[in-house]
This record gives C-alpha cells, sequence and structure tokens, in this order.
C-alpha cells in the first residue's frame, strides 16, 4: 500500500498544526462558530445532533492492520468504544470532544491517517473498488490511479471552494463495484482498439434528491493525461455549476442542463488548452507510485484446496458463510474474504474498539496486515489461503463476526440517520434492525439470493436508497417517521435508479412490507438463479404493487 | 479597508469609482467591468492607471484584449464560499499572461489567503482592524505542494524528483510466517 515519505509526513504534521491554531482560536472565542464552520468542515468535523462527528479518510478503501489498532485506540479514548464505517470506505466517529481532535489527528498522523477533505464543497476523498489488486477481472490496479487523484486533489488551491462537494472513484476492473456511475466523476479503466490502457470518463452521475445514471463524456482518455483532464471538468464546473440553490448545485445538475455533447465541448475546449502542461504525467512518476502497490510475494499453491474441501463437507454453517462472503481471487490458492459488519439486529458498519483490534490481528496472521473497507460497509481481508479459510471462520465465529450475509438481504447500507444526523427526517438503524432480525434465517437468505437494500433516512441519500435492489427513504409525514419504498435500483454495470412502489409506510409497516416484496418476487421468479432486480425488470412494479396495497390504489401516494 | 500585499500592510492607491461618477482627474481608479465595457475608448485614452472590478459570475476573457493597459483587476468574493474567482485568477495569469496587480476583495478570510496567493492573488482588501499577523502566518503554515497552480513553488512532485524517494517497505510473503514484514 501506499506508504507517506518525508514530504507527506510534513504536509500532514503541517495540517495538524493548522487546525491546532484553528481550534485555539475557537475555544478562545476568536472565531463564532459560522466562521470556524468552514475551516473544521474542511477536516471532517461536522457539528451533529448530540456532538461533533470526525469523519476520518480512508483512502480509497485501504487500510493497514496497524492503522485499524490506531482506530480502535481512537474509539476507546475518545469515543464511546467504537466507530462507523461509511459508503465513502471512511470511518466516522460520533462522540469526539472538540478539545480532544488535534490530538486524534496527531494520532492518526502517526499512521499516515487524516480527515483533510473528509467534508466540505470541495474534491473528497476518493474511492475505488476493495477488490482493487486481487480480483481476477481486473484490467489495472485502480489503486495507482486513486492515489495519484488524492494527492493531485489535496489542498487544491483553485477547487476548495466548489459550488458543491465533489466525489470521484475508479475501477480497473470489469465488473464495478466502486459504483462508478453514482459518482461526480466516475473512471473506468478500459482497453482501446489499440490495446492501450486508459480511462473511460463518466460525470455527472449522483444520488441525492435528483439522482442520475452519470452519461459517459470521454470513451477513452489516455493515462497520462489524467490530471489535466480532471482539471478542466473541476475548472467548467466550479465556474459554471449553480451555486443559488444548495440543491441544484451538483455537477449533475450542470451536465443534465447543459446537455451531455455541449458539456464535453466545453471540457474538451479548456483540456485543449492545458492537456500537454505540468499536469502530464511522466511514465516514471506512476511507475514510482505503481511500485508502493506491487503484489505480495504469493505463494505456489493448488488452485483448490483438500483442507477447504474437507471442511466444506463436514460443516455447513462453515459451507454457508464460504459462498456468501469469499470471492474468486486473481492468484490460485487464495481467497478474497468479507467480514459482515451487519450482525443480527446491529447497525449497519458499526465495529466496536476490541472487534477492530480483533480483526487487525487476523489481518496481521491471514492476510498480510491488509483490509480494505467496503461502499457497503462491510470489511475485506484481501489475500487469505484457501487452506487457512476454515480457521478464519472459526475465529470469527467465535466472537459473532461471520455472519453470513454478504450481497444478500441483510447485507443493509444505511446512513446514520436521525439517531445522529441533524439533516435527517426518521431514523435508519432501527429499520435496519428489524429487518436483519426479521430476516435472520440463513437458509431462507441464502434462498433469495443476492438482494441489495439501501436505507437513507433523508433525500440526501447517503444510505444510497436510489441504488437499492429495494430502496427505503425515511421521509417525515407530519412529525412522524414514514418510509418510502423503491424498487429496482442498481449501482452495478446494469446501473439504474430505483421506482417509488406507492404510499409510504409506518415504521412498524415496513418490515413486513419488505416480506411482502420479498414474496412476490419469490413467487414470480423463473428459477433460484433468477436474482430480484432482474425478476424485477421482467414482471415491472405492479405485481409488488397489488401485493402491497391491493385495490386500495385510490389512496394518493404519500411523501414522493 | 486596508491593503495587504507582498507580505505587508500598503496604502491604497486606488479609488473605486461608481459608474455614474467622474473618474478622479490624473489619479488611479477602479471601474466596474460594465462600465468598462461600455466607455472602453474614452477610459482608454486616459493619462492614469486604470483598474477594472470583476463580479464572480463575470469572466475575464471579457476584458482579454486589453490586459496590458490594465493595471489592476479586483475580483469580487462576495461569500467565501463562492469559489469562481480562484479559477478567473488562474486564468488570467496562466492562460492569458496577466502581469498587473491581481486583488481579492469582499469575503476574504484569514485561511483562504494562501489559496488565493496560490492562484496568482497578490493583493487583499481587509478590515482596517483585521488581524493582519495572522493573515501573514496563514501564509507559512505549509511547506508542502501537491499540484502544479500559477505561483512558483515547487511541487511535491519536483521535490521528490530532486530527492529521488522511492518506495520504501516493499512486498512480503503472504502468510509465510506469521511474523512476514509487510509494507507495514
Amino acid at each position: 500500500m501506499y506508504r507517506y515519505d518525508e514530504f507527506d509526513a510534513t504536509f500532514v504534521a503541517e495540517r495538524v498544526k493548522q487546525f491546532r491554531g484553528q481550534v485555539e482560536r475557537r475555544l478562545a472565542g476568536e472565531l463564532n462558530e459560522d466562521e470556524f464552520r468552514p475551516l473544521r468542515l474542511q477536516n471532517g468535523l461536522y457539528l451533529q445532533l448530540h456532538a461533533y462527528m470526525l469523519r476520518i479518510a480512508v483512502p480509497y478503501g485501504v487500510l493497514s492492520s496497524k492503522q485499524l489498532r490506531k482506530l480502535a485506540f481512537i474509539a476507546r479514548r475518545y469515543d464511546k468504544g467504537f466507530g462507523h464505517f461509511t459508503t465513502r470506505q471512511n470511518i466516522q466517529f460520533n462522540w469526539p470532544e472538540l478539545v480532544d481532535i488535534p490530538d486524534v489527528l496527531d494520532h492518526l498522523a502517526s499512521v499516515e491517517m487524516h480527515a483533510i477533505q473528509t467534508s466540505g464543497n470541495c474534491i473528497r476523498n476518493v474511492t475505488a473498488d476493495h477488490f482493487a489488486g486481487v480480483a481476477p477481472d481486473e484490467i489495472e490496479d485502480p489503486r495507482i490511479w486513486a492515489e495519484i487523484i488524492r494527492q493531485w486533489s489535496t489542498l487544491h488551491p483553485e477547487f476548495a471552494f466548489l459550488p458543491r462537494k465533489f466525489k470521484i472513484a475508479v475501477t480497473g476492473a470489469s465488473h464495478d463495484r466502486a459504483a462508478v456511475k453514482f459518482h461526480d466523476i466516475g473512471l473506468k479503466m478500459v482497453k482501446n482498439e489499440a490495446g492501450e490502457i486508459g480511462f473511460e470518463v463518466i460525470v455527472g452521475g449522483g444520488m441525492g434528491r435528483t439522482p442520475y445514471v452519470g452519461p459517459t463524456i470521454r470513451e477513452f482518455l489516455p493515462k497520462q493525461h489524467l490530471l489535466s483532464y480532471l482539471e478542466a471538468v473541476l475548472r467548467v464546473y466550479n465556474l459554471l455549476g449553480r451555486r443559488d440553490n444548495l440543491y441544484k448545485a451538483r455537477i449533475k445538475i450542470l451536465v443534465s442542463a447543459t446537455g451531455v455533447p455541449e458539456f464535453s465541448r466545453l471540457v474538451e475546449e479548456e483540456w485543449a488548452r492545458i492537456k500537454d502542461g505540468a499536469l502530464t504525467l511522466p511514465a516514471e512518476e506512476v511507475a514510482r507510485i505503481e511500485r508502493y502497490f506491487q503484489p505480495p510475494q504469493y505463494e505456489k499453491l493448488p488452485a483448490i484446496s483438500p483442507e477447504l474441501e474437507g471442511a466444506k463437507v463436514s460443516d455447513a454453517s462453515f459451507a454457508r458463510w464460504l459462498k456468501a462472503n469469499t470471492h474468486p481471487h486473481k492468484v490460485d490458492g487464495y481467497s478474497i474474504v468479507t467480514i459482515s459488519l451487519k450482525p443480527d439486529g446491529g447497525a449497519p458498519g458499526d465495529a466496536s474498539a476490541d472487534q477492530m483490534d480483533l480483526i487487525a490481528d487476523l489481518a496481521d496472521e491471514y492476510s498480510g496486515k491488509e483490509l480494505r473497507v467496503t461502499h457497503h460497509q462491510n470489511l475485506v481481508l484481501p489475500n487469505v489461503r484457501k487452506q487457512d479459510l476454515y480457521a478464519l471462520w472459526q475465529r470469527l465465529a467465535a466472537v459473532r463476526l461471520a455472519q453470513p450475509n454478504v450481497g444478500l438481504l441483510t447485507d443493509i447500507i444505511a446512513c446514520p440517520g436521525l439517531d445522529y444526523c441533524n439533516l435527517a427526517n426518521a431514523r435508519s438503524i432501527p429499520i435496519a434492525q428489524r429487518l436483519s432480525r426479521r430476516f435472520n434465517d440463513f437458509q431462507r437468505l441464502e434462498e433469495i439470493g443476492d438482494l441489495r437494500l439501501n436505507i437513507s433516512g433523508c433525500i440526501n441519500a447517503c444510505g444510497h436508497h436510489h441504488a437499492g435492489n429495494i430502496g427505503i427513504l425515511g421521509v417525515d409525514k407530519q412529525g412522524e417517521e414514514f418510509y418510502q419504498i423503491t424498487l429496482g435500483g442498481s449501482s452495478k454495470d446494469d446501473s439504474s435508479i430505483g421506482k417509488i412502489v406507492g404510499p409510504a409506510f409506518a415504521i412498524d409497516q415496513v418490515a413486513d412490507a419488505v416480506e411482502t416484496i420479498v414474496n412476490v418476487y419469490l413467487e414470480k421468479r423463473t428459477s433460484n438463479d433468477e436474482r430480484f432486480l432482474e425478476t424485477y425488470r421482467r414482471v415491472g412494479i405492479d405485481p409488488f404493487k397489488e401485493k402491497l396495497y391491493g385495490n386500495s390504489q385510490a389512496r394518493r401516494p404519500a411523501a414522493e | 479597508m486596508a491593503i495587504l500585499k507582498h507580505g505587508a500592510l500598503q496604502p491604497n492607491d486606488w479609488l473605486t469609482v461608481a459608474d455614474d461618477a467622474a473618474l478622479p482627474e490624473g489619479k488611479p481608479a477602479v471601474v466596474s467591468l460594465d462600465r468598462w465595457l461600455k466607455e472602453r475608448e474614452t477610459l482608454l485614452g486616459r493619462n492614469a492607471p486604470l483598474g477594472v472590478r470583476l463580479k464572480s459570475d463575470q469572466s475575464p476573457m471579457t476584458i482579454a484584449e486589453d490586459l496590458e493597459r490594465i493595471a489592476l483587476i479586483v475580483l469580487e468574493f462576495p461569500k467565501f464560499t463562492d469559489g469562481r474567482g480562484y479559477s478567473h485568477a488562474r486564468a488570467l495569469r496562466q492562460r492569458l499572461g496577466y502581469k498587473g496587480e491581481l486583488r481579492a476583495v469582499g469575503n476574504v478570510l484569514r485561511d483562504q489567503y494562501l489559496f488565493m496567493d496560490r492562484c496568482g492573488i497578490d493583493s487583499i482588501e481587509i478590515a482596517d482592524d483585521a488581524n493582519v499577523a495572522g493573515y501573514l502566518e496563514s501564509l507559512g503554515e505549509f511547506s508542502i505542494w501537491y499540484q502544479p497552480a500559477a505561483d512558483q513553488r515547487p511541487t511535491v512532485r519536483a521535490l521528490r524528483a530532486a530527492k529521488q524517494v522511492e518506495p520504501t517497505g516493499g512486498s512480503a510473503v503472504v502468510r509465510e510466517s506469521v511474523a512476514a514484514s509487510w509494507a507495514y
């Protein structure tokens, strides 16, 4: 993984010192909250319902065991003993005291971490495929490019006050695991006819109250021009993006209002002016960054492990976990393991300090000291020998971290909701908890199969409900929490935005409604292999509507 | 209001003239872009330094032809959150090659000064009782620059090239032994 050199270390230390000064000015009353706000936001510090919330960047989701132990330490010492992994592959602490934040940042800096640009209207922490470097379907490792973008965007002087926040995602694989079409800029590595590798550039996707699947504005961008092209896109956006209406300020609105051909023309025109300037990436610089991401020296192992095959047969619980939580690795004899942070009745993405320490130990023992955070709010051990899987599973099961539900209905994505967030209209976590209890029969979950369920506590859509096969959106109706359900969203290669199925449900009706939806799917699917999304696309929304609302269609749809 | 330029408070020699007011005889004057566009010929014939003031939604491309005659361009930052001025500044310096003074006015906070400086803005207008030391301190808070801009500061890429920094650590054997040393 990337390691700080003396320059990175100096920079982060300077940043902490600067923020320490800003906090001192705030505490001394030299800055009022309004003046302090933009400063703290550029350092990932939000003021929430009950306390400050600190969001720490995990660049493109790559984490070392040493870093995870430090996060556990921070959770214990400065928070209430847990942290919350987010849909941007970051981690949030919900209870730190303002006076402690500079010390927390010092601790983070000691393990090469920071909270820079995890909030504010700037270029946010860049995300990437959580299986980067180990996926069999990869054209090129996106971490190299994500790191190059991270450095370029760090305290970029021109783009610190954009019309709105700006999120970039990179994938180097043929299957999109980074939701690139739902980002302000999505970059997908592709091969052109000449066999060269470059980027397909997608601009203007997004969630929020106006969801868009992003259009491609350039089919092939040669790699050395990545930064000049990004700078051209950002400059066009900085100058032309709307600043009069918070809800229309994202680049997706600009792209949609300008039209894709005209927007691309503007970008290309700007790019032509700067394309061969100082931002051109020399091959040596790319190679230098690439060396940080050298694959580990894998052992020569047989593709099939007899130990694993034996355990699979003798232990059905293990076999179930193996099926849901492990993924093919590019090297024979290895597996990618996802540790589900979606326990029965738990808050999605939460991990206790003890769990973090234990997972760090497992990463040391089984996965070369490296982990990943997924945008599905789980953790990944990217390099596990197949022959070790059974032992690893036993260790996880002993501490109830072997929930075999990755990619299944209870692998729920949820925002923190009204329990923490001052933007939320409704709580998200209790819905996730109810659903995970309702669907806690693993045999049934397996039978239902691939199903992504996402929950957002408000229209800002931090839980990506638009992209859930089943999406749940909290709305406020005269002071009461209601939940609107959408069907058919997807953030994968077949990206689509979910459609509202009908009037919203009261909190006590949500689990029943999801159950009804699942039953309609099970009844309508042609075989066990037809996924929920496929069935939905084949039969449409009507059979679900009918079962949910019967003939009471006269009821006015609420809270559109 | 005070003018902070090149590390020190400077007297403000410029008079900002309202669109319907007469220009001061033989003295430096700043006019709005609207007035500039309307009275360009007359203004160009004037025998005193000229400045033009741009709102954040006004592109400097409209005065591209006349930059050699303009001694001061004033960029408005109506709110600190309005970041268009940064792009205007870089366009003026890097695309149009403007060599005159570039000044930021409006909601110019201490913690933005460095960004402005990097984008080629060389003077800022601040309140008379502003903490000048604080503004100056903010320019020195960093020594590492991750991207080229309109300033002369060396980027980290140049520093690394000079020092030939190479990745440290290196790869290791996965699970050959529990003690295998990884990049971390």
